[in-house]
């Protein structure tokens, strides 16, 4: 019991380490393209309309320095979303500590490895997430607490295209908001 | 309509040739292409320029598959000249393009040029634009499109525009070029991934799903103002926006109600209404060009398979029926074929479905193809994919004889989606 405790207090520090960069406003110009009229020519004279893209910036990336706390982040085997017995006592761990705090807020986050397209990956992320989403709702953690999101195979925790990779990726990670 | 009643039926020894141009690599593979011989000349006065307007107009119709480049020394004609036809003929040219760029006292260029059908003698017009040196590319690939038209009976596609995404460490940004890759201006950069960009039917907005609030959310943006709009950013996941046709619709995927499942959004705003309910995955929809059905990825079957449902969420149907794996449809203009992507092997390749009856090939040699586009006039496709272990982004002509990879941003290039025509 007091190392459950333990991790989950090293994976609140890490997890508080990973606040994003809040975005900064979108900023609205007005760069409508100017419609240039045509010349008489010897044939079908016509101008060409302009075709100005006005350019949007979200600013720099977040410094995620936060390495991802081996104990707020379940694994998955390929194509599946069952939890393994091995996960079942970090999620334990996570749903006392979260029913302890009815204030805070958690988001579980899915993700695959890089087979296969973005949008289908997107929703087998999903599944993973909502597999730990309802493990967690199972041991009593309140669904108002929880939002289950996707970030398919666009955020690999490991590069690279092998099977070491690819099994670091496909996980499920609890991020304290 | 057909200019021509001779077509060069060419490249019948040629199993495999590679033409390097300026721009492109393009590669020419099969046997039985019919393709037009036409010629582009020197634009007089183009030699002042930076942008080669006849090599931007030869590079564009060599891309489109339907014609063969043929190189004829044409001194210095432009459009006011009636070419010498003979030697054109004997050259093997069925049409040859002739015109000038003259800088005017405003600063702007004028663009004039004629065409000829070589063959018959005869002049098939030409055209005239006052651009800016900014749209000098333009102005070429409206050359291109007019070539393209009088000698095909299609309307061209060079003066459209294509969205993709590109890549770089903490840096995602969605970009703006034109259908040749070249003149990519960024629309949106964020430091979290952009995916599934789309056209909205106007070609002024795009439709697209970014995470930059820590997940997917989707937001259409109006290119030309940078003004965006939140679409659907519901509790959990939302994802793979499509517009109908009339623009007034956009289908998503949402996870709002459990798992990833299909809603309808009034692009005006208002709740979302359910398309479909069920126990599966269902994604990737897509509208049929006349708006009356959304073909869709499922896993209900087992395996991610394309179904199709109409807009009322009757009768679904299940399309593919080959293979575990077929994700990521998109149907051509005329509403004849389907491309999406299949797993064939472990490899994902780019496959084309007539949807008539079923029948299916494949139509490229690389394996980690994805996010196929239909030009808008159906003739050709783009996609992303890998080439020497980096992402590239490609066209291809239907039958996949002609191919060209798209210039395009340095780094990982991905998820392209082909706007529609342009509208003067």
């Amino acid at each position: 019991m007091r190392k459950f405790v333990a991790i989950i207090c090293a994976a609140m520090v890490l997890a508080a380490c990973g606040t994003t960069v809040p975005l900064s406003d979108v900023p609205v110009t007005d760069a409508s393209p100017k419609v240039i009229s045509g010349t008489d020519a010897n044939a079908t004279g016509a101008g060409i309309k302009g075709n100005g893209v006005a350019p949007v910036d979200l600013g720099a990336g977040a410094t995620q320095a936060n390495a991802p706390s081996e104990a707020r982040i379940v694994y998955f085997d390929y194509d599946s979303f069952v939890i393994k017995p091995e996960f079942q006592s970090v999620i334990a761990a996570h749903a006392r500590f979260v029913k302890a705090q009815p204030a805070r807020k958690v988001a579980i986050e899915g993700h695959t490895d890089e087979t296969g397209g973005r949008e289908y990956n997107l929703a087998l992320g999903q599944k993973r997430a909502e597999a730990v989403r309802d493990a967690l709702s199972l041991l009593g953690v309140s669904q108002t607490q929880m939002e289950a999101v996707s970030f398919g195979k666009e955020k690999p925790a490991m590069a690279g295209n092998d099977e070491a990779a690819f099994s670091k990726n496909r996980r499920a990670e609890i991020r304290y908001q | 309509m057909r200019v021509f009643n001779h077509f060069f039926l060419g490249a019948l020894l040629a199993l495999f040739a590679q033409v390097s141009f300026a721009q492109f690599r393009i590669e020419v593979t099969g046997v039985g292409l019919t393709q037009i011989p036409v010629t582009v000349a020197p634009f007089r006065g183009q030699d002042a320029l930076n942008q080669k307007i006849s090599d931007i107009v030869l590079a564009d119709l060599e891309r489109s598959g339907q014609f063969r480049l043929i190189k004829v020394p044409l001194g210095s004609l432009d459009e006011t000249t009636k070419p010498e036809l003979t030697g054109l003929r004997q050259a093997g040219a069925d049409a040859v393009a002739l015109g000038s760029v003259t800088k005017l006292a405003d600063g702007r260029f004028d663009i004039r040029f004629r065409l000829w059908d070589v063959v018959n003698g005869q002049d098939l017009g030409g055209q005239s634009f006052a651009v800016t040196s900014s749209d000098l590319r333009m102005a070429a690939h409206r050359v291109a499109d007019y070539v393209y038209e009088k000698l095909t009976g299609d309307k061209g596609v060079f003066s459209t525009r294509i969205a993709y995404v590109t890549k770089a460490t903490q840096r995602h940004q969605l970009w703006v070029a034109d259908a040749d890759g070249e003149n990519a201006q960024s629309a949106l950069a964020s430091p979290e991934p952009i995916i599934s960009p789309a056209w909205s039917p106007d070609g002024n907005q795009l439709a697209y799903v970014s995470f930059e609030s820590r997940k997917p959310v989707v937001y259409a943006h109006n290119v030309s103002t940078g003004k965006r709009r939140l679409i659907a950013n519901f509790k959990g996941s939302n994802s793979a926006p499509a517009w109908s046709p009339d623009g007034k619709t956009l289908a998503v995927t949402l996870s709002r109600d459990g798992g990833s499942q299909l809603y309808l959004l009034n692009t005006s705003g208002g709740e979302p209404r359910r398309l479909i309910q069920s126990n599966s995955i269902d994604t990737e929809p897509v509208f049929s060009p006349d708006g009356q059905n959304i073909y869709f990825v499922s896993d209900r079957g087992g395996s991610p398979q394309i179904y199709r449902v109409a807009v009322n969420g009757q009768g679904i149907e299940r399309v593919t029926f080959t293979g575990t794996y077929n994700i990521s449809p998109a149907i051509s203009s005329d509403g004849r074929w389907m491309a999406y992507i299949s797993r064939v092997g472990g490899a994902f390749k780019l496959h084309l479905m007539a949807l008539a009856d079923g029948s299916v090939k494949a139509i490229t040699d690389t394996t980690a193809d994805e996010s196929p586009s239909f030009s808008p006039n159906g003739k050709l496709l783009v996609f992303a994919t890998q080439l020497q272990g980096r992402e590239a982004l490609m066209t291809s002509t239907l039958d996949g004889k002609v191919k060209a990879r798209l210039n395009g941003q340095s780094g990982d290039i991905r998820e392209p989606d082909w706007g529609p025509f342009y509208k003067p």
